[in-house]
């Protein structure tokens, strides 16, 4: 198989994520209003003071992202059982990577819109200034959310499979996350002027995070949609 | 029947060497080895510790080569494996975590802290609990032993990563002990610490034992109750 062919049947069953979200709009609906939800109950509950605030606001702001993902991440795939819908997708005339590929970008694509809507509130909220080094922010939070979201959308296959799917996915996700949370929350901290050199770590362990759990889902994707 | 009873007699000289070794590993490491100098008699406790942490790494490293094994075979064997020695890993990660806080707050002052070696126990014993919910909220035997396989692979891809990130994070736990130099350990105290080694490991095989008897018959059980109802 080409490469073209195999990223023309990607952008086919990305759009068809992208069509089938934007005619229900539940997922992104959901994702975001609850972290909304969040920034508010986060501006009740840590009232914090002025020289505190950058210390604790990563933290905050990663929290939040992960607890929307994986809300999001909960509708992923087990949207596609209804009607058995996945089964329709298993047949497509396509590696089955490409599946999974479709739905990591989709996935991508919905923190995307979140993360917009969201960061800059929390420092509107906090009334904390903008980062002084906004591209390390950016890469930080494109890299976080790429790695969380290849495993998250991975996971979130493994246990649709299951009918109790929706308690065991944070289950699953959060402890495999880890490193990306803490090099996330670091970088941003970073990003924020608040650390002190030897940051560079952190970006070194969310490449090689983002490599090895890219790699190995894709090896492992087929196992996940045996019938 | 010539298997079983291979089998039995392993069993019956695995629980008496079980026994024997622990008892012995009790007196090396409570009466036999010296009393440290600085910490006192609380160090007595790391015989237990290092022990049960070496058995919960071997246990998790062996779920994650019965995982490979399982899905290149799709041999049933390899499951049980996988499934009884994340079981047993998560109870000796549990003496670890149990044990080194206890250790920790009369040497360090705290019970716990964001070491390395702490986090990263803590997070493989969430991870393998991860494990075992997969395994419970599934009901087919096939797919249940295929997307636990797939975990395992992922989840002991994690582990060094973990250790890695946390480790630039910050550290604070005694150092590795057994280097390519020698042992960095007290003459006296050897004898305690590989005997404790060598009860655990005993220990280790004869649990596996059992619970993948103990699985083979749930298999036989849930055949033959299948078969009346047929």
């Amino acid at each position: 198989m080409s490469i073209n062919s195999y990223l023309d049947k990607l952008g086919v069953l990305l759009w068809k994520e992208i069509r089938s979200e934007f005619r229900g709009q539940e997922i992104l609906s959901s994702m975001l209003i609850f972290s909304l939800l969040v920034v508010a109950s986060f501006g009740f509950a840590v009232d914090l003071m002025d020289d505190l605030t950058g210390q604790v606001l990563p933290g905050i702001i990663w929290i939040t992202l992960t607890f929307a993902g994986i809300l999001g991440l909960n509708r992923s795939f087990t949207a596609e059982k209804q009607n058995d819908c996945l089964s329709g997708l298993i047949l497509c005339p396509s590696d089955r990577s490409v599946i999974f590929l479709a739905k990591t970008v989709m996935n991508m694509l919905l923190m995307a819109i979140v993360e917009l809507v969201t960061v800059p509130l929390f420092f509107i909220v906090f009334n904390y200034p903008a980062p002084p080094y906004p591209g390390w922010f950016f890469l930080a939070l494109v890299l976080g959310t790429y790695c969380f979201m290849i495993v998250g959308t991975f996971l979130s296959a493994l246990a649709s499979a299951s009918k109790a799917g929706e308690m065991i996915l944070p289950v699953l996700i959060i402890p495999l996350i880890i490193p990306v949370l803490l090099s996330a929350v670091m970088m941003t901290k970073d990003s924020f002027g608040l650390m002190t050199g030897g940051t560079d770590i952190y970006l070194k362990i969310l490449l090689v995070y983002g490599v090895i759990f890219t790699v190995l889902p894709l090896l492992l994707f087929d196992y996940l949609l045996e019938v | 029947m010539e298997k079983n009873r291979f089998t039995g007699w392993l069993e019956k000289i695995l629980a008496w060497s079980v026994f024997l070794s622990v008892l012995l590993a009790l007196y090396l490491a409570l009466v036999y080895a010296p009393t440290e100098k600085t910490m006192g008699d609380i160090q007595r406790i790391f015989y237990f510790h290092v022990a049960s942490a070496w058995i919960g790494m071997l246990a998790f490293l062996v779920v994650f080569i019965a995982s490979i094994c399982y899905l290149f075979t799709r041999h049933d064997k390899w499951d049980i494996y996988a499934y009884t020695s994340a079981e047993i890993g998560v109870i000796f990660t549990t003496i670890v975590l149990l044990t080194g806080p206890i250790w920790a707050k009369p040497i360090w002052g705290t019970w716990w802290t964001w070491d390395p070696r702490l986090t990263t126990t803590l997070i493989m014993w969430f991870i393998y609990i991860a494990y075992g919910k997969i395994r419970t909220s599934l009901r087919e035997e096939e797919k249940k032993a295929r997307l636990a396989a797939v975990f395992g692979i992922l989840a002991f891809a994690d582990v060094p990563v973990v250790f890695f990130a946390i480790r630039w994070w910050r550290t604070m736990h005694p150092g590795a002990l057994v280097t390519s130099s020698g042992i960095g350990l007290a003459a006296g105290m050897r004898p305690a610490f590989f005997g404790g080694l060598l009860a655990f490991s005993l220990l280790y095989c004869y649990f596996m034992l059992l619970s993948v008897r103990i699985e083979r018959m749930r298999a036989e059980i849930r055949a033959l109750k299948e078969e009346i109802l047929n």
